[in-house]
């Protein structure tokens, strides 16, 4: 039986960086906000200290940081016709856990989305025709636009200090920058990361060929900086150990170095970690959220009553409280109708790997954002006519970790293990490089999510069930950009390149990229959207959800930025708007 | 509710009482609230968890433990009973109400500078504050030190009753700070050495002084280990955010910032900062430099940069505002090494405040570096970049290591 607790203005499902962002802008704007957080605290000092956090058996491969599959996993199949079994270890995505959330250990990779990315389904029936997209692709328009954002952007680059170059201030092209990016209303915060050789050759040779190589946008700082909070952030340090790591040098902009340590002074946030939440709580109309019920480590639960509630969980796990709680009509794949679990979609990455003699490339000199890219074939930057596909992907020389346990390379035809490994992987360690292509994932009416009928939980709830599988449109697609990246790969000069782009079927064991995307998603249409422009719940008012969550469909981009961009928009209509005038922010 | 409770309690307190203050004297109330804050009585008097000012918090001192005593206006375990009289003896002369003597831990020594008028406005706030019911026992020192009439032939010999003078030919910035450093403020309570009874060594005022396992740094102008090479708007910036370009503060300063100095004004402040650094450096030579070609200092450059450098950059700078500079560093070329010592085996957080809340740390390295290797690290940062400073020896390090072990904190 749960016992109940005072109310409060503002309940937070996850406290990660949407959950720490909204914290921080209502707690700002005087409201009183308790945030639930499944895992535990985490804070740079006491958790990440550089004396052991570059421990690669620790937290690379024994998955330190992320959550535990017993706690709460979910089941997995290509398409409908298998049965879908439980993730045990986790392998094609690393789900968050603990406060901070996958701020904690992502590569701080920090795109903007381009101005068409927002309406994909209009540009692109506008260039090539309706026709020109597969029958059954749902790709649709997100209901809000690059411009809207970019003050959103803007904040949130300025909150962690991003480290780039501007290639378009205010419609004038900037040298340097990416010339296919959006307008920004001013530069970056602080200047590009010092680039190692691999990618100053990478972007060497892109330019010889024509193309318009620019340093990737990094949140691993340059340069000390002092964010509007007051926190201070250090440069990197270049030790390799970012994604899937804590920083413990204040150097990758974070939760705990950005937001956490400002919002935890303040009288009206309170954090309950080790805390989960069970289901998000409705009246009997069923169309308001009355508070969540959660349950500590203690067994005891525990309702939090609150008059708004913010779902803020990882993109996964926002779609599956949606689904426990009863929160819009559940996704039908045979009729295409219903939103909660529709157009689910991932990432579609590849890479070129190239050996080279007598050059040697350091490439342990590493940081999760450092590189040299070019944008020639994201989006729709370039002609899709003649291909026969949509999307795409920036591609680049992005020197993230040369890590011993997982990232030595050997040549093709070399034996898996034994001598000749060891041989070819010492010869090959500085001297090899691999280039990177990092590609949309559009959507299609046959992906989805929704409540597996045979596993639950360790708490009885229904396991939530992916079902995916990449179609011949992402496929065409990394085989395009693959062949591009192996030709600029070609021009440094190796002696040999392996290409491997991305194949069919899509195995859950391997990782691709921790950007799950959609499930609940924003758009203008209540009949194929779970939340409005402003990420509001079409059902239940008193509910946003943030979080990739909301992605209509993914971009060839690394997603954060433009999750954090939507938190402060949503936070913005929920100050300004909401606040003044409960209800639906947009009527139909 | 509880404002209110709090208020009737006052009523009738004030009608029992024989001198009732004035009780909607606002600016005088306000004025003392600021007053309290500069003297950090919170910083005794109020215990972690505890209601403010109701006392409960140890108190290490070199004869023993003292806990600090209620200071809220409940009659019978705080002062609410005491009259203005009482009070001003207890601020200032160290007697308390029945005439017992207080210990200098209650650092009278230094209020008695303080005007009358400023301490009856602190006593005033103090009314106002909510009376809790928290009986202390205060004394828990060992024989012979729990025997408070020693503290008349202690009084005798460390203790003059004073009051403040302006210095002509100083600034009023400068005699602000005077009458702030030399009274209520107390900062010499810390900073300056003790003698074997616990008596200040006034010949060497705000040198420094070792307490609680640190070393309370040179806060005189000495250009190498006192606010010399700080300028004035740096040392504002440390007592008011806890950081500046060149610093961080932690251990038992993190409290005075939390509770004193981060509160402060910036004329307050700037006054400090002015009176401090025109203090005399300590006469004497200053150290040469060891040789960069030291085996120590060798041993002590390749564990630098292996464990040290990606935080405080290989040329000793730091970074502003989170990674204390080396180079130059006052506390690092401290006479007494122990603060520096303290740190790298233990490590350090250093203090939030809400205009610098990173609280950046340094993690602790005494697990993996051996006595020898601190030493020969701790060396080389006192002697590099243009540091000089004695050498630290590896019994030095040794003999931390076994003190600090028998400390929480």
């Amino acid at each position: 039986m749960a016992r109940k607790l005072p109310a409060t203005d503002v309940v937070i499902i996850g406290l990660g960086w949407t959950g720490s962002i909204l914290a921080h802008e209502l707690t700002g704007a005087g409201l009183s906000v308790v945030a639930i957080e499944r895992g535990p605290w985490r804070d740079t000092a006491t958790d990440f200290p550089t004396t052991y956090a570059q421990d690669e058996l620790r937290y690379h491969i024994r998955h330190d940081l992320f959550l535990r599959p017993a706690q709460e996993t979910m089941t997995f199949r290509n398409n409908a016709s298998q049965t879908a079994l439980p993730i045990r270890t986790w392998g094609a995505f690393m789900p968050p856990n603990g406060a901070g959330g996958g701020g904690v250990h992502w590569n701080a990779q920090t795109w903007r989305f381009l101005p068409t990315d927002f309406q994909p389904r209009t540009h692109l029936t506008e260039r090539y025709g309706a026709k020109f997209l597969p029958e059954d692709m749902t790709i649709q328009d997100w209901g809000v636009t690059y411009d809207e954002l970019e003050p959103h952007y803007d904040k949130f680059e300025y909150l962690c200090g991003t480290s780039g170059k501007a290639g378009n201030v205010k419609g004038q092209k900037q040298a340097g920058g990416n010339p296919f990016e959006g307008p920004r209303s001013r530069e970056y915060p602080t200047p590009p990361q010092k680039q190692p050789y691999g990618p100053t050759l990478f972007a060497q040779a892109a330019k010889e060929m024509g193309y318009s190589p620019f340093p990737q946008p990094s949140g691993n700082l340059s340069q000390g900086y002092t964010n509007p909070l007051g926190l201070t952030l250090g440069p990197c340090t270049f030790c390799g150990y970012c994604e899937w790591f804590g920083c413990g040098n204040y150097s990758k902009a974070s939760p705990q170095t950005t937001i956490l340590p400002s919002l935890i002074r303040r009288p009206n946030f309170e954090a309950r970690t080790n805390c989960e939440v069970l289901k998000i709580n409705l009246d009997k109309s069923g169309k308001r959220a009355t508070g969540v019920t959660y349950v500590d480590t203690s067994d005891q639960e525990w309702e939090q009553p609150a008059e708004l509630v913010l779902l803020c969980a990882f993109q996964l796990f926002n779609v599956h409280m949606l689904l426990v709680s009863g929160i819009g009509k559940p996704y039908d794949p045979g009729r295409g109708e219903g939103v909660i679990g529709r157009n689910f979609s991932h990432q579609v990455t590849s890479n070129v790997n190239a050996f080279f003699d007598g050059k040697n490339f350091n490439p342990f000199i590493a940081s999760g954002a450092i590189g040299m890219c070019i944008d020639e074939f994201n989006g729709d930057n370039f002609d899709h006519g003649p291909h026969g596909f949509v999307g795409g992907g920036y591609m680049g020389a992005v020197q993230t970790s040369a890590r011993p346990i997982v990232s030595t390379m050997t040549p093709p035809g070399t034996p898996r293990w034994g001598a000749a490994w060891k041989k070819a992987a010492a010869e090959n360690y500085l001297s090899s490089y691999q280039v990177v292509t990092h590609g949309s994932c559009y959507t299609y009416r046959d992906v989805y999510c929704d409540l597996d009928p045979t596993y639950t939980d360790r708490l009885g709830r229904k396991l939530m069930r992916i079902t995916f599988d990449f179609h011949e449109n992402e496929l065409k697609m990394s085989q395009y950009l693959t062949d591009r990246l192996a030709e600029i790969a070609q021009k440094m000069g190796p002696r040999q390149i392996a290409k491997r782009p991305r194949t069919g079927p899509y195995t859950i064991k391997d990782y691709q990229t921790t950007h799950t995307c959609g499930g609940a998603i924003m758009g203008t249409d209540p009949k194929a959207s779970a939340l409005n422009r402003y990420l509001q719940s079409w059902d239940v008012p008193n509910l946003f959800v943030m979080g990739a969550t909301a992605f209509p469909q993914n971009a060839g981009y690394n997603p954060t930025d433009t999750v954090c961009a939507l938190a402060y928009w949503a936070a913005d209509a929920i100050v300004s708007r909401y606040q003044k005038t409960p209800g639906p922010l947009v009527q139909i | 509710m509880r404002a209110s409770a709090a208020c009737l309690l006052l009523l009738l307190g004030s009608s029992a009482a024989q001198a009732a203050a004035d009780k909607q004297a606002f600016e005088e109330i306000a004025r003392g609230r600021y007053l309290a804050i500069v003297g950090d009585c919170a910083g005794c008097h109020n215990a972690p968890g505890g209601a403010p000012y109701a006392g409960g918090l140890p108190i290490e001192t070199p004869f023993g433990t003292l806990v600090s005593p209620n200071i809220t206006s409940d009659r019978e375990t705080g002062i609410g009973a005491w009259t203005d009289d009482e009070f001003v003896n207890a601020m200032q002369d160290g007697i308390r109400r029945g005439g017992e003597h207080l210990y200098p831990a209650m650092p009278y020594t230094y209020y008695t500078k303080a005007t009358r008028k400023d301490v009856l406005a602190i006593r005033a706030y103090l009314e106002t504050v909510d009376p809790v019911h928290n009986e202390v026992k205060v004394n828990q020192l060992p024989f012979p030190f729990n025997v408070r009439a020693s503290m008349v032939g202690w009084n005798e010999l460390y203790f003059k009753r004073g009051t403040f003078e302006l210095v002509a030919g100083k600034s009023d910035e400068w005699n602000r700070g005077a009458y702030l450093i030399e009274g209520l403020g107390h900062c010499g309570l810390c900073h300056t050495a003790k003698n074997a009874m616990g008596g200040d060594e006034t010949t060497r005022a705000l040198q420094g002084s070792a307490l609680q396992g640190w070393y309370a740094p040179n806060l005189t102008g000495d250009p190498r280990t006192g606010l010399g090479s700080w300028s004035v708007e740096e040392v504002i910036a440390y007592l008011k955010t806890g950081h500046n370009n060149a610093s961080a503060a932690t251990g038992p300063m993190s409290d005075v910032i939390v509770h004193s100095t981060s509160q402060m004004t910036d004329a307050d402040l700037r006054g400090i900062a002015v009176y401090l650094k025109d203090q005399p450096a300590a006469n004497g030579e200053s150290p040469r430099p060891v040789s960069a070609e030291d085996r120590m200092m060798r041993a002590g450059e390749a564990i630098y940069l292996d464990n040290c450098a990606a935080c405080h950059t290989s040329a000793g700078t730091g970074i502003p505002q989170l990674f204390p500079a080396l180079k130059g560093s006052p506390s690092v070329q401290s006479t007494n090494p122990a603060s520096v010592i303290r740190v790298v085996l233990r490590g350090a957080q250093s203090v939030a405040t809400d205009p610098a809340p990173t609280a950046p740390s340094m993690p602790a390295l005494g697990w993996k570096l051996s006595d020898s290797e601190v030493a020969a690290v701790v060396t080389y940062i006192r002697n590099s970049w243009g540091n000089a400073a004695s050498p630290v020896v590896t019994s030095d390090v040794a003999s931390a290591r076994q003190q600090l072990s028998q400390r929480s904190d």
